[in-house]
């Protein structure tokens, strides 16, 4: 397919349609799960639903981190740029979770 | 030339040629999108070898996050806490009045849009890809789809329409909401709802602005290579906000109170 | 195409040796705006003491009316606020602005322009939420805003819309300002100097610019919500539709616990660079003061409830938040250590910096351990919100941070004037201004913990406060002209102090090895680092052998090539040399100018609306408009 070539100047791997079409197609097929499940009021009711979909949403989130904003590919020092912050805020949402009780139910 | 220092002294030529190695050997991503805007005459010496700006926009990136964290937290700290409706995955009916309010949010719709945006994610790297990859002539027997791979035009208009679509069925849900009687005055969940969303859209907006600047700047003089670091900031930015949205659309609209 | 990724490029001055006015206001230099900064936050912090003053003479006895409870509402309001966000966070600027790229190495800020745009939107926004004190109508509901309190309901005249709006431009001049430095320590520093060679102010500014990164989203949502609560009737802390009372709480010390940090972070930089220069030893431990700063910022997100322990969070929050705040203490109380050990053996010279220096060690740690007592829930139900948090916070604030930024403004005048400060007067500044610091704060420990709650503006007689309020007035007093003869010394040594030396301290970091005051282009050359204090290894080789030594990290730098370490006493101009330097620019002060306008639209907005809205979009169009005139110039012109 496309020009793979136009890459073989890199000298490291480096992404290309190949890899930018299946991470839109698992970005596709995730997305169809997971509106699908929401439509299953036996499966939205049962304890795995919620686990299940922040799984799936995760997925997602971290492919699109991966390949498409190439943190897989880049420098390390954007690694630590993004996941620091991000585990910071997580950890800020969570804790703010307890606080109010979220988990209680 | 030698080189002297201030005194006049000579250099220490082991001081000079230490450790010479090229800087961008190690990042396979500083070579194609070094310099930005086409301006040669300057060689600057960076710690990292990367692009100052590249380094900002992940801190502004890191930054945020926290920001979306917060208007997250605070839809889900307000979850479920309305005192009245329109709610988003239940009926109400006003005690007053008797009228039924249908839960409000419009899940086809919804994933229709969270579809398109992350399509526009795709394009955009596709554009990305096409701009750094600008100096490498296409073989003459090139098909349909190499000759479209290597346009940026293509996809920088494809993300910036997608973009757009996604902004527009923003704007459908937000007037259907009203007309349905939910506005960001009427209870808890309307002001985290549409301020939450309405923050991202926003978002998208801005990043809209920006891919059409760099789609302008391409009809008229051409992306290439050297502009690769310019687009390659918008792309973050773009697929930044578009994992906001992923974690959006789960938490806000398929999970239920 | 370069070889070498690019910083800005810059561009030879287009003939433009502007002077005088134009000159500072389309500067891109970030010496300039150091300077600027300096002197602005300089202002603000004796407008901010006159408010501190003037309550202290209303509470200096019982039962007073010097001002009344509204009047009184507002000085404590605009005393903190004024105090955390035009004081102490530009004065801690000033020295990002100044020092850090003295102290790498470099040129300049990797973007000078943003940085001339942090500075007048600090600067408008100063004066924005400044002016309403003058007509008794400025914000009053303390400088935490407690919603909803401070929301429409309870707070409906225009006082706490200037505090809204005038906290949310000034959050955007400190991110701008933080991605800026962020990016400058990470990619500017000269060949060699590695990560654990940066010199210890630079390492603190490092952190507080990630503390900035990621609280002051937090803080920028939570007035989100409460503008649009005020200007659009939204109910985020509207408690009557179902809000939740402790939300503006949660989000606001998310914040506003790291900003504590932002505060002191940069004044412990500054006295790790003064007691080694004076102490003519290394700093000890540099690798655990750099990493317990790390980790200060850090745990300085997991600390923040410990604000709010009164509030009944429950067995499970109060433990967590009291033992991650017992915690935090640690890694503090480290670098107290680290700074004794320093002067331990060390010939001390008693400059008025190194003074102020020890003052800080002595008067941050008394309130270091206030705070330690307040860390234990049961405890600090008997001390919150009483004077004993008003002396722990004042310990930290004026015995820390405000210490250590006189201790650096004595250290690096002569840097920034080429000339000393007098140090007879410095001494003076310094026992006046330790003795009555103590005077007015020490006595609020007692009053404190006798009952006297905070934020009351006057007092019945016979609860055994009147002493110790007489004490805490006199000292305030006192601070008055403790602080002229500073301001005095600063002015007349800018003129006539003593001709200064490049190396005025016979210090061992970058900055003091260029010509003071320092040339526009900083280096001439960008000198090759080999350890972490380059300038010893030159002057005072016996005080550098046990530090780290090696040629690693060195590099070509591209258009400029290295030079050995040296004491450059030749100043050219850049013309001369062939540096290019980044062109002025008016663009960040009409971009800043825009923000403001479009705020203060906002804030008319409920009174007229036409005019509001005429404001906003007026506002809106020259932000938009000179951001994207400034975004397509490049930052060099061509020829
Ligand atoms: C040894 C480390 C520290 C500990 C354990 C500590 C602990 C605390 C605690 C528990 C409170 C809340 C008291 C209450 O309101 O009941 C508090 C308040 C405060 N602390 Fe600290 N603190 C420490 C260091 C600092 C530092 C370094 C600063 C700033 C430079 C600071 C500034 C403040 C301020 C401004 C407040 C009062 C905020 C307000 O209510 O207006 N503290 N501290
Ligand atoms: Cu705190």
């Amino acid at each position: 397919m496309a020009h793979d070539s136009a890459h073989a100047s890199h000298e490291h791997e480096h992404p290309t349609w190949k890899t930018y079409k299946w991470v839109a197609l698992w970005l596709t097929l995730i997305t169809i799960v997971e509106v699908w499940a929401y439509y299953i009021p036996s499966f939205v009711a049962s304890a795995a639903f919620v686990p299940s979909l922040l799984f799936m949403s995760a997925v997602k989130f971290v492919i699109v981190v991966m390949f498409y904003m190439h943190l897989k590919y880049d420098h390390k020092l954007f690694r630590a740029l993004f996941t620091g912050p991000l585990i910071i805020a997580v950890a800020t949402l969570l804790a703010l979770m307890m606080l109010f009780r979220k988990f209680a139910d | 030339m030698r080189e002297t220092d201030r005194s006049g002294r000579p250099i220490p030529t082991s001081v000079l040629s230490l450790g010479v190695p090229p800087l961008v050997t190690a990042h396979a991503h500083a070579a194609p999108a070094a310099h930005s805007g086409g301006h040669e005459e300057h060689h600057h010496y960076t710690t990292t070898g990367l692009d100052n700006r590249k380094i900002a926009i992940w801190a502004f990136i890191g930054s945020e996050c926290m920001l979306f964290a917060s208007l997250i937290s605070t839809y889900l700290i307000y979850k479920g806490r309305s005192l009245v409706g329109p709610f988003p995955h239940t009926e109400w009916t006003n005690p007053q009045t008797g009228q039924v309010f249908k839960p409000i949010l419009n899940i086809p719709v919804t994933s229709f849009s969270t579809f398109v945006l992350l399509m526009s994610s795709l394009a955009m790297v596709l554009a990305l890809a096409a701009v750094q990859n600008k100096d490498n002539p296409l073989p003459a027997n090139a098909g349909l789809g190499d000759r479209m791979l290597a346009s940026s035009k293509l996809w920088l208009w494809a993300t910036c329409i997608l973009g757009a679509m996604f902004l527009a069925c923003q704007a459908y849900e937000f007037t259907s909401f009203v007309h349905e009687g939910l506005t960001i005055k009427t209870n808890l969940f309307g002001s985290t709802f549409f301020t939450l969303t309405g923050f991202h859209g926003a978002h998208v907006t801005a990043g809209v602005i920006w891919l059409g600047t760099l789609l302008a700047i391409d009809y008229k003089r051409g992306l290439g290579p050297k502009d690769a670091l310019n687009v390659d900031l918008a792309a973050l930015y773009w697929h930044f906000v578009d994992v906001i949205w992923i974690a959006i659309f789960t938490l806000l609209y398929l999970i239920p109170d | 195409m370069a070889t070498v990724a690019a910083s800005p490029s810059y561009a030879r001055p287009a003939a433009s040796e502007k002077e005088g006015f134009m000159a500072w206001l389309t500067t891109t230099d970030h010496k300039k705006i150091g300077t600027l900064y300096l002197h602005t936050s300089l202002f603000f912090f004796i407008f901010g003491g006159l408010e501190a003053v003037l309550m202290r003479w209303q509470l200096m006895k019982p039962n007073q009316t010097i001002v009344t409870a509204d009047q009184f509402n507002q000085l404590f309001t605009m005393h903190g606020t004024t105090m955390v966000f035009l004081a102490i966070m530009p004065l801690s600027a000033a020295f990002f602005n100044y020092l850090i790229p003295l102290q790498l190495g470099a040129r300049d800020v990797a973007f000078p322009r943003l940085n001339a745009f942090s500075y007048w939107v600090y600067l408008l926004g100063g004066i924005f939420i400044t002016l309403p004190i003058l007509f008794w109508v400025a914000p009053d509901g303390g400088w935490f805003a407690y919603a909803p309190l401070s929301g429409r309901t309870y707070s409906p005249a225009i006082n706490m819309d200037f505090w809204v709006l005038g906290i949310q431009i000034l959050g955007i001049s400190s991110l701008a300002a933080a991605f800026n430095f962020a990016t400058t320590i990470i990619n500017m520093r000269a060949p060699g100097m590695n990560l654990m060679r940066m010199p210890m102010f630079t390492w603190m500014s490092f952190v507080t610019q990630f503390l900035i990164i990621l609280a002051f989203p937090v803080i920028t949502i939570a007035l989100v919500f409460l503008q649009f609560d005020r200007f659009f009737g939204t109910n985020f802390y509207q408690v009557s539709a179902g809000a939740d009372p402790l939300l503006w709480q949660h989000l606001f010390w998310v914040f506003g616990h790291p900003e504590v940090y932002i505060l002191i972070l940069p004044a412990f930089g500054l006295v790790s660079e003064v007691l080694p220069t004076n102490s003519k030893k290394p700093l000890f431990g540099y690798g655990v003061m750099a990493y317990s700063g790390i980790l200060i910022g850090f745990l300085g997100f997991g600390v923040w409830a410990h604000h709010m322990f009164s509030v009944g969070m429950g067995p499970v929050g109060d433990t967590v938040f009291s033992l991650t705040t017992m915690l935090i203490a640690i890694p503090t109380g480290v670098k107290i250590f680290n700074w004794i050990f320093t002067m331990w053996g060390g010939s001390i010279r008693f400059t008025a910096a190194m003074k102020f220096a020890i003052g800080l060690i002595a008067l941050f740690t008394i309130g270091g351990i206030s705070g330690i007592t307040h860390s234990s829930p049961p405890s600090d139900l008997q001390q919150t919100d009483t004077y004993y948090i008003v002396a722990h916070f004042h310990y930290v604030l004026f015995g820390g941070a405000i210490m250590g930024i006189f201790s650096g403004i004595y250290h690096y005048f002569p840097k920034m004037y080429g000339r000393y400060m007098d140090e007879r007067l410095g001494t003076w500044h310094f026992w006046l201004n330790f003795i009555s610091m103590n005077l007015t704060f020490f006595p609020m420990h007692y009053s404190g913990l006798l009952g006297m709650p905070r934020r009351i503006y006057t007092y019945d007689t016979a609860q055994g406060w009147d002493t110790f309020n007489m004490l805490s007035t006199i000292g305030a007093f006192l601070l008055m002209p403790a602080t002229l003869i500073f301001i005095w010394n600063f002015f007349k040594s800018k003129k006539g102090g003593e001709p200064a030396p490049a190396n005025a301290w016979d210090a061992a970091t970058l900055e003091w090895s260029i010509p003071s005051p320092p040339p526009e282009y900083n280096f001439a050359k960008i000198p090759v680092v080999h350890s972490r204090y380059p300038l010893w290894d030159l002057t005072h080789p016996e005080r550098t052998k046990d530090v780290p030594h090696t040629d690693e990290g060195m590099r070509h730098t591209g258009e400029h090539d290295v030079v050995d370490m040296h004491i450059e006493t030749e100043r050219r101009t850049a013309k001369e040399l062939g540096i290019p330097m980044p062109s002025s620019t008016i663009k960040p002060f009409w971009t800043a100018l825009g923000i403001v306008v479009m705020f203060t639209g906002l804030l008319i907005m409920p009174h007229n609306k036409m005019a509001g809205l005429v404001g906003i979009f007026t506002g809106a169009a020259m932000l938009v408009g000179f951001l994207y005139a400034w975004l397509t110039t490049p930052l060099e012109e061509h020829h």
